[in-house]
């Protein structure tokens, strides 16, 4: 590190507070709750006093019928870039990634991305039709779904736009917007291979177009390999309810595969015996090279990690000493098989140790403690898969694909830990 | 047990004996999908051209009603409002460093170009435009294009697959993986690197959203 630290060309560090309000950009309130409580708390709660909620009686059951976060958690929600898109019914928004552990998702911190706004429907006006190459052509209402054998499965969803934003180089100050357009839940849902059956496949049916029932009519087409692999209709997500911003009261779930492909608000699945080249995987989700050909039908998320803590919005707050660097791991394509983590800029390596479960095409939690000796880090993590896939550096990728691809970046994140412990997002040479 | 109370249970017994478990392609759940109801949602239209519905309309009936209602976003020549697509234009720009797509530019079929904006468009009013008023916004994009140049072109089902995008050989196939695998290339895990320089900042773009003040930067959507 101390190599790395005399290179580099930055400005002279700014004073802490500065560092953190940089740092913790767009979360302003996170500094004052994290600067508190480093700073100890309030003595009347601390030994040997005893606090007011050791005393008295608090607030009784169904206080909160539906149960939310604490207060002090308030900053824990999503947030968007405003610039990034001309309206707010066509538009996105971030899972706060740093504040979140484990593998699962909350329902409430989902990232958002709708291109016609939620489509406020009622369950008992559902209906999904399929219809096309198929021997009868079938509606199904909610209910009829739920009677079809369900499974339970754990995915990530990421937009194939996560880190699109940094293709040029570092951009935004934080995981939650450099990759927080991905999210992980317990789906419950019917196999659409039953409903394919259900309706009967003819011989010639080779993709199905799912359609939402959103004002954008959301239509990509799906190979029907995948369709009768492991796609599902889901209806619950963690247990309950799927939540409206993710496609109340069903929607596809298309494991490994880009985001854009999980219809929400799913009101039609049409059968037939080529792809429909519709505007989200011709005009969008195509992935223009440097020779100004596109790819089209990108269809899986390669592997990729993040470290989630430290990082910008998660500066570290404590003194040298036990350091707990923590971060997440995803692929496509599969399990993770390994992460790699580095403290100086990819000199030397050392393997994360991985807890919680570990399934394919699902979030990885990974975690690498440390005893920090309070000068400056380069963070960066490498995730392998069980394809033999490693995660690449965004240089590699800008070699093979120039810079004006959008979708797909799934290049290696550094995070830049000063001595004062604030976090920056930078790229290394 | 009474030999009375042995009997009803068995014959409870063979009554739920009846309940089967169900196997796939068996489960009798759904109901037939009429024509009518087909009809009604059923609004895809492929390259090919299947999907596209009866009608026509022109360049010059596509111009009034893009203006009154598309140019508010797109702008009365498709160049775009603010950061609303721009539909037009972008000739050569694939390989620049800011490439523009559009559809005379990127978009490799015109019936995406149907069926997009007739699902989608106007945005906030999606599927209120009629068959012949899509077929006559879809002819003023041709024309807004320089893929038609008369504006009394009239664009119908009949001719519709005969007019090709400019960029339909413009895509090819996902190419990847398109970086070494392990077993290609083992990851490196100690003394890797000479020297670590830090290339790029976020600091000096700083585009992230703060309370107050509008940014701009590389937009993606």
């Amino acid at each position: 590190m101390s190599r790395s630290s005399k290179s580099h060309d930055g400005p002279a560090n700014p004073s802490r507070r500065g560092l953190l309000k940089a740092g913790i950009a767009g979360a302003g309130l996170v500094a004052g709750a994290g600067l508190a409580r480093a700073a100890g708390g309030d003595p009347a709660n601390l030994p040997p006093n005893v606090a007011d909620w050791s005393r008295y009686l608090g607030p009784g059951v169904d206080a909160a019928p539906y149960g939310m976060p604490s207060e002090h958690e308030a900053q824990v929600v999503r947030r968007s870039v405003e610039w990034l898109t001309a309206s707010r019914e066509s538009s996105i928004n971030f899972t706060p990634l740093h504040e979140l552990d484990g593998i699962i998702t909350p329902n409430g911190l989902c990232f958002e991305r709708h291109h016609g706004g939620v489509a406020e429907m009622n369950p008992t006006d559902y209906r999904l039709m399929i219809n096309g190459l198929v021997d009868k052509p079938l509606i199904f209402t909610l209910d009829d779904l739920k009677r079809f054998p369900r499974v339970n499965r754990l995915y990530f969803l990421e937009c194939a736009a996560n880190s699109g934003m940094e293709w040029r180089g570092a951009q935004l100050n934080g995981c939650q917007f450099t990759h927080g357009m991905v999210h992980c839940v317990m789906y419950t849902g019917v196999p659409l291979k039953y409903l394919l059956e259900e309706a009967g496949l003819k011989t010639n049916a080779k993709w199905i177009m799912p359609e939402g029932g959103d004002a954008a009519g959301m239509n990509r087409s799906v190979p029907i390999e995948k369709a009768l692999d492991d796609c599902l209709v889901a209806f619950k997500m963690n247990g309950e309810a799927l939540r409206p911003e993710q496609g109340y009261p069903a929607r596809l779930v298309v494991p490994g595969w880009e985001g854009n492909m999980w219809v929400k608000w799913l009101r039609r699945i049409e059968v037939g015996d080529m792809p429909w080249h519709a505007r989200e995987e011709t005009s969008k989700y195509t992935d223009l090279l440097e020779g100004g050909k596109a790819r089209r039908f990108t269809w899986v998320m390669d592997a990729k990690s993040v470290i989630t803590s430290p990082s910008p919005q998660a500066p570290i707050l404590h003194a040298k000493g036990a350091t707990v660097l923590t971060g997440l791991a995803w692929s496509g394509n599969g399990r993770i098989t390994r992460v790699d983590v580095t403290l100086d800029g990819g000199e030397n390596w050392h393997e994360a140790r991985i807890d919680g479960p570990s399934l394919p095409k699902a979030l990885h939690r990974f975690y690498f403690e440390f005893d920090w000796d309070g000068s400056e880090l380069l963070l960066q993590s490498r995730a392998h898969d069980e394809t033999g896939y490693v995660q690449p550096t965004k240089d590699a990728l800008r070699a093979v694909r120039g810079t004006n691809s959008i979708y797909h970046n799934n290049g290696i994140q550094t995070w830049y830990v000063k001595a004062d412990g604030g976090v920056e997002n930078v790229e290394i040479s | 047990m009474s030999r009375f109370l042995k009997v009803a249970a068995l014959s409870v017994g063979a009554a739920l004996a009846l309940s089967q478990p169900l196997q796939a392609g068996s489960f009798g759940l759904g109901t037939p999908a009429s024509p009518e109801e087909i009809a009604g949602w059923d609004i895809d239209v492929r390259p090919d051209g299947a999907g596209l519905p009866e009608g026509r309309g022109t360049v010059a009936e596509g111009e009034a009603i893009f203006t009154e209602q598309c140019a508010v976003c797109h702008g009365d020549f498709g160049e775009g409002a603010g950061r609303w697509p721009v539909l037009a234009g972008g000739q050569d720009t694939l390989t620049s460093e800011a490439p523009v797509k559009t559809i005379g530019s990127y978009w490799p079929y015109l019936s995406t170009v149907y069926d997009y904006i007739h699902r989608a468009m106007p945005y906030g009013n999606a599927q209120s435009l009629s068959a012949d008023e899509t077929y006559a916004v879809v002819a003023y994009l041709l024309y807004l294009n320089d893929i038609v140049d008369d504006e009394e072109f009239e664009l119908s089902k009949e001719n519709f697959s005969s007019v090709r995008l400019p960029n339909e050989g413009g895509f090819i196939d996902d190419g990847r993986p398109d970086t070494p695998l392990a077993s290609e290339e083992p990851p490196c895990m100690s003394e890797c690197k000479a020297e670590v320089k830090i290339t790029k900042r976020a600091r000096i773009i700083d585009v992230t959203p703060e309370e107050d003040g509008e940014v701009s930067g590389m937009a993606v959507d």
